[in-house]
C-alpha cells in the first residue's frame, strides 16, 4: 500500500536558480528542487543527500545533459545522477530517491510522505 | 568428414592467447577443441597479480569469460588436472576420465622455484605465482607483522610489493650482491635498492638462508650463512621459475638438461603430435620467461595449424618495462653491455634518483641494450632504436639525458618505419595499425580492438595513441579534441569563438556553436572560466551562476562534509598583527578550524553555506579581500622575506610578490596558477615549483615559468635573466595571457609548455622576441582584466539577490544540517568521521 503523502509547500519561484539547484527542508529530510527553464517539465526534486559522501549538498552542483537525460553532477566526487529517475550514472546500483513536484501558481510543491515519528534525516537515501 | 580433436593442456596467459588466435584462424572450424586448467579459474592476468591485493578480483584479471569460451565451442575443463599422457593411444589422463586427441598442446607453464633449504615446508612457507597462493599469503600475513620474499628479481619485487600492501613489513633476501641482477647493472640496482628501501623495504643481499626455524619474537627465524638471522612472520619464495614440465617428462618426450620441453622452430616436441609452447617450452635451451614471447609462440603454433609452412618461432626479446613498488625500471636488449667491442654511455643523476646507461655498437650507429631505473621516459624510444636497427644521432647521449640538459625530445612516431613492432604483447607493427585505420577504424578504442595493441601488458599504450593521433592526421581525419558532447571545438577554439564575436554568455554561445541545449558539468565550468578570462564579469551574475564549479559558485572550498573553507588573500604572505587578529576573532567566533596553508594564507575550515556571508561582511570591514582558493585563476605569490630584513636578500622580494599578487589576482585561467619570488639565489621562497617563479640577482630578476608541485612536480624552465622591474612584468602578461588563451581545459602550465610545439624556444620567440606580433594585444588584454578587478565576495555580500544563493534550506533558515557534527581535536573544532558517528 502506498504510504500517506502530502504536498508540501516548500518554496516559491522567486526561489529558484534558472539551470541550478536550491535545497528545502521538508518532512522527509533535505530535498534538492532543481529548475531548467528550457526543460520539459522544468522542475525536478531529488534527495539533496549524496550517497557516495553521506553529505547534503546535491542542489550544489552542476547540472547538465549527458546523452539527452538531465542529470546533476554531485559537486563532491562528480558523479551525475539522473534527474528524471536518480539513478547513479556511473553505478547503476546506486540512486537517489525522487519526488514529485509541482508549480501551484507562485508555491512549489512536493510530494512528501506524511511524517512519522521514525523518520530520519537520512531515510531520503534510498539503496536500489 | 568428422572433426579433429584438439587438446590444450593449461589455462594461463599463453594457452588463452593461443585459443584466441587459433579460435579467430581458418582451421578452427576442422577442430574439436577441450581445454584442462589445474585452477577453478579461468585464465587470468598473472602479470598484474599484485593489484589484486590492491583492488583488483579475479574478474577485473580475468583475460577470457566461460560464456566467451561457450560462444567458441570450446569444451572447458577447469579444476582438472592432467595427471599422465598416453602417447601411444593418443590419449591425456585425469582423474575424471580419459580424452583422446589428435593433436596435443602442452601450456603449462612454470612454477616457482623453492630454494632447498631445511624448513622451507613449513607452514607460512608460501609461492607466488596463483589468486589461490595470494589469498594463501593474505591469510598469513593477517596477524604477521613481518613479512621476507626471498629473490629480488622481478617477481620477488612484485611479491615485496604485496607484502607492502598488505600492510606487513616487507624485506627482500637476495643471494646476488645486487637486486635485478639479470636486468641490472651494479650502478642500477644500487639505486634501485635505495629507492625500495626508502620506500620502506628493507633489503638484504648477499644473503644465502642455510635454514628456516622456529622464530622467537615471530613466527620464523632465517638463518644465513654468514651467521646473522632475520625473524619474520611469513616466507615468500619468488627465486624463479622452473618450466612445468612432469606431465612432458613422464611421456617420455624429450626435456632439456635444466628442465622445459625441448621444441622446435614449429613448437613441436619430439612427438610431432605433440606441442609445447610458454614457459614449459625450450627453444634452443632458452626458457623465456615473459608474457611476449609466450605469445609470440602462440600465433606461431595457431600459423603451423593452419599449415602455415613459413612460420616459424625465432627468439623473441626480452626488453622489460616496469613499475616495481612504484619505482620505474626497464631493461633492453644487452643491458650488460656483452657485445664485444661495444661502447657504454651513462648518466647517473644521484640527486633526482634516476640512472641510465646506453649501450651502443662499435661503430656508435646502433643501440644493443639499455638500461633505465627512476624514470622509464626514453624506453620507448630506445626500444624503437633498438629493435629496428634506427641509425643513432651523431651524439647518441641526447637519447639518455634529461630534457633539460640537452637531451633529444622522444622519437617521433613519424620517424618509426612501418616494421616497427608497437606492442610486442600482441605482434602490432606500425604497418598493422596503419592498415586497420585504413580498414576503418578511427580512434584509439578502435584500433585497439581491431589490432589488440596495448591489450597487453599496457606498456607502449602511450606510444600507441602517439601513433594513431599521428597516423589520423596525416590521413586528414579528425582527432577528437571535442571539449564534450555539447561543443565539437577545443577550448583554444572556443576561446576564439567567444573573443572574436564578442559572445557573453554560456546560452549565446551553446546557441551558436554548441550542439542540444543544455551542456554539462565539463563545458559550462570552462566556458565560465573564458568567459571570465574575456571579459572579467562578476561570477555570481545571473547569466554565469549556473556555470560555475559549487566552489566558485560559492567563493569558497566545499569540504567533505558540505561545509566550506574560507582563505582571505593575504599578498605576498606579508600581513599586520591587527589583521591577524581579526582572523582570529572571526575563527573564534564561529568556531572554524584554523591551519595556515602552503602558500602563506590561512585557511579558516567548517563554515556553513549561511555564514559565509556573515563571515565575509566582518573580514571585508576588516580590509581582507577573496584569496580566490576556490578558482581556476591566481591563488598565491610565495615569496622570502627579501633584502629588507635579510642579510642574503639582494632585491626587495617581498615589495615585488604584493606588487604581482596584487596585480594578477581575480585572473581567471584554465587552471590554477601560483607564483614564487625569491630574494636571491638560496631560493627559499622555492620559486622553480611555481607556474611563474622570480629569483632575485644582483643587476635585476631572473624569471622561470611553467614549474608546478603536486602530484607530477616540475621545474621551471629559465626564461630569462636580469630583468628590469618592468620587462619583468611585461613577459609574464604576455606568458600569462597566452597561456590564457591557448591551453586545453584544466592544464596547468607545466603540461602545456611540454605539448606547445616548439616548446620552451616558441614561447621565448612569443613573448620576448614576439614573433607573432601580438605582444601588444596580450599586454592590452592583461590591462583590462587587472582594470576591472573586483573583489568577487564584496559585490556579493552588498546584493542582496547574490546573498540568497547562501541559504542552507530555503524554506528553513534555522534549520541545522543533521550531517555536519563535530568533535574537539587538539583544542580544535573538526568534523565527526563516519567511523565516529556510527
Amino acid at each position: 500500500m502506498k504510504p500517506r503523502t502530502q504536498w508540501q509547500a516548500v518554496c516559491t519561484v522567486d526561489d529558484l536558480v534558472p539551470d541550478s539547484g536550491i535545497a528545502v527542508w521538508t518532512e522527509d529530510g533535505p530535498v534538492a528542487i532543481f529548475y531548467l527553464p528550457y526543460h520539459l517539465p522544468a522542475l525536478f526534486a531529488i534527495s539533496h543527500t549524496d550517497p557516495f559522501s553521506g553529505s547534503n549538498v546535491l542542489a550544489r552542483g552542476i547540472t547538465g545533459y549527458l546523452k539527452g537525460q538531465p542529470v546533476v553532477a554531485s559537486p563532491l566526487y562528480k558523479e551525475h545522477f539522473n534527474l528524471r529517475t536518480g539513478v547513479c550514472l556511473e553505478d547503476e546500483n546506486v540512486k537517489v530517491k525522487t519526488y514529485p513536484v509541482l508549480l501551484d501558481g507562485d508555491l512549489i510543491r512536493l510530494e512528501v510522505p506524511v511524517a512519522s515519528a521514525t523518520k530520519t534525516p537520512n531515510a531520503a537515501v534510498q539503496a536500489a | 568428414m568428422s572433426k579433429k580433436t584438439l587438446i590444450v593442456v593449461g589455462n594461463g596467459m599463453v594457452g588463452h592467447h593461443f585459443l584466441e588466435q587459433f579460435t579467430a584462424s581458418p582451421a578452427a572450424a576442422d577442430y574439436q577443441i577441450l581445454v584442462f586448467g589445474e585452477e577453478p579459474l579461468v585464465a587470468y592476468d598473472r602479470v598484474h597479480l599484485s593489484e589484486y591485493f590492491a583492488q583488483a578480483t579475479h574478474a577485473d584479471l580475468a583475460l577470457g569469460t566461460l560464456e566467451w569460451y561457450a560462444e567458441q565451442g570450446i569444451d572447458l575443463h577447469l579444476d582438472e588436472q592432467v595427471t599422465s599422457i598416453d602417447r601411444d593411444s593418443r590419449k591425456v589422463i585425469t582423474p575424471k576420465g580419459s580424452y583422446r586427441y589428435d593433436q596435443l598442446v602442452l601450456a603449462t607453464g612454470s612454477y616457482p622455484f623453492v630454494p632447498p633449504i631445511p624448513g622451507n615446508d613449513q607452514e607460512h612457507c608460501l609461492v607466488y605465482r596463483t589468486l589461490a597462493d595470494l589469498d594463501q599469503i593474505r591469510a598469513s600475513a593477517n596477524g604477521g607483522k613481518t613479512g621476507v620474499v626471498v629473490g629480488g628479481g622481478l617477481l620477488g619485487l612484485e611479491a615485496a610489493n604485496a607484502l607492502k600492501s598488505l600492510g606487513v613489513q616487507a624485506h627482500v633476501v637476495e643471494f646476488a650482491p645486487r637486486l635485478m641482477p639479470v636486468q641490472l647493472d651494479a650502478d642500477g640496482g644500487a639505486l634501485l635498492r635505495s629507492k625500495i628501501e626508502s620506500l620502506g623495504v628493507q633489503v638484504h643481499t648477499e644473503k644465502a638462508t642455510t635454514e628456516i626455524v622456529a622464530g622467537e619474537e615471530a613466527r620464523l627465524r632465517m638463518n644465513f650463512s654468514d651467521g646473522s638471522h632475520l625473524e619474520t612472520d611469513l616466507i615468500v619464495f619468488s627465486a624463479g621459475i622452473r618450466p612445468q614440465d612432469t606431465l612432458a617428462r613422464n611421456c617420455g618426450l624429450t626435456i632439456g638438461e635444466r628442465g622445459g620441453i625441448v621444441v622446435n622452430d614449429q613448437c613441436a616436441t619430439s612427438d610431432g603430435a605433440v606441442y609445447a609452447i610458454g614457459e614449459c617450452a625450450l627453444w634452443d635451451n632458452k626458457i623465456f620467461g615473459l608474457v611476449a614471447p609466450g605469445y609470440t609462440m602462440a600465433r606461431t603454433l595457431s600459423a603451423v595449424l593452419n599449415g602455415d609452412s613459413s612460420a616459424a618461432f625465432a627468439g623473441a626479446d626480452m626488453s622489460t618495462k616496469l613499475k616495481l613498488l612504484g619505482v620505474d625500471v626497464g631493461s633492453i636488449g644487452d643491458a650488460h653491455g656483452q657485445t664485444p667491442g661495444c661502447r657504454n654511455i651513462r648518466f647517473n643523476d644521484e640527486a633526482s634518483g634516476i640512472y641510465r646507461r646506453l649501450v651502443i655498437s662499435e661503430d656508435g650507429k646502433a643501440v644493443l641494450g639499455a638500461i633505465l631505473v627512476g624514470d622509464n621516459g626514453p624506453y620507448d624510444t630506445l626500444l624503437q632504436y633498438a629493435l629496428n636497427g634506427i641509425t643513432l644521432p651523431d651524439s647518441p647521449e641526447v637519447l639518455i639525458l634529461p630534457e633539460s640538459q640537452g637531451g633529444a625530445p622522444a622519437l617521433g612516431p613519424d620517424a618509426l618505419p612501418d616494421t616497427a613492432s608497437i606492442c610486442s604483447c600482441h605482434n602490432v607493427t606500425k604497418g598493422d595499425i596503419c592498415c586497420a585505420i585504413d580498414a576503418g577504424a578511427t580512434d584509439l578504442g578502435a584500433v585497439k580492438s581491431a589490432t589488440k595493441a596495448s591489450t597487453g601488458c599496457g606498456g607502449c599504450t602511450a606510444l600507441l595513441k602517439n601513433v594513431v593521433d599521428c597516423e589520423l592526421e596525416k590521413r586528414g581525419m579528425e582527432v577528437s579534441k571535442d571539449l564534450c558532447e555539447h561543443f565539437p571545438y577545443t577550448r583554444q577554439e572556443l576561446f576564439h569563438l567567444i573573443k572574436v564575436n564578442g559572445i557573453r554568455t554560456f546560452r549565446s554561445l551553446l546557441r551558436q556553436h554548441g550542439v542540444g541545449h543544455g551542456g554539462c558539468d565539463i563545458c559550462k565550468p570552462a566556458v565560465a572560466s573564458i568567459l571570465a578570462s574575456c571579459w572579467n564579469e562578476h561570477i555570481l551574475a545571473t547569466d554565469h551562476v549556473p556555470l560555475q564549479d559549487t566552489n566558485d559558485t560559492f567563493m569558497a572550498n566545499m569540504q567533505k562534509n558540505g561545509t566550506y573553507s574560507i582563505v582571505p588573500r593575504v599578498p605576498g604572505g606579508e600581513i599586520t598583527p591587527d589583521k591577524l587578529i581579526v582572523l582570529g576573532e572571526v575563527a573564534k567566533k564561529y568556531d572554524l578550524y584554523t591551519k595556515i596553508t602552503g602558500g602563506q594564507r590561512i585557511d579558516l575550515f567548517g563554515a556553513t553555506l549561511s555564514e559565509l556571508p556573515l563571515i565575509w561582511e566582518e573580514l571585508i570591514a576588516a580590509g581582507f579581500e577573496t584569496g580566490h582558493a576556490y578558482g581556476k585563476s591566481l591563488r598565491t605569490v610565495k615569496s622570502c622575506v627579501g633584502s629588507t630584513w635579510c642579510r642574503y636578500g639582494v632585491q626587495d622580494s617581498v615589495g615585488m610578490a604584493i606588487f604581482l599578487e596584487n596585480r594578477y589576482k581575480g585572473l581567471r585561467s584554465p587552471h590554477k596558477l601560483k607564483m614564487g619570488v625569491s630574494g636571491c639565489t638560496r631560493e627559499c621562497a622555492e620559486a622553480q615549483s611555481k607556474d611563474i617563479g622570480v629569483i632575485a640577482t644582483d643587476k635585476g630578476w631572473n624569471l622561470y615559468v611553467c614549474g608546478n608541485g603536486g602530484m607530477r612536480p616540475r621545474h621551471a624552465d629559465l626564461f630569462a635573466t636580469d630583468l628590469s622591474d618592468e620587462e619583468l612584468i611585461s613577459a609574464i602578461d604576455r606568458v600569462l595571457m597566452f597561456y590564457v588563451r591557448t591551453a586545453d581545459r584544466l592544464q596547468r602550465t607545466s603540461v602545456w609548455l611540454e605539448n606547445l610545439e616548439g616548446g620552451l624556444d616558441y614561447l621565448k620567440q612569443v613573448v620576448l622576441e614576439d614573433s607573432l606580433g601580438m605582444g601588444a594585444e596580450l599586454e592590452q588584454h592583461m590591462a583590462d582584466i587587472v582594470g576591472t578587478y573586483q573583489c568577487e565576495w564584496k559585490t556579493a555580500v552588498e546584493d542582496p539577490e547574490k546573498r540568497k544563493r547562501f541559504r542552507e534550506f530555503v524554506n528553513a533558515p534555522e534549520q541545522k544540517d543533521p550531517v555536519q557534527q563535530w568533535t574537539q581535536e587538539r583544542d580544535q573544532r573538526r568534523p565527526l568521521l563516519e567511523t565516529e558517528t556510527a
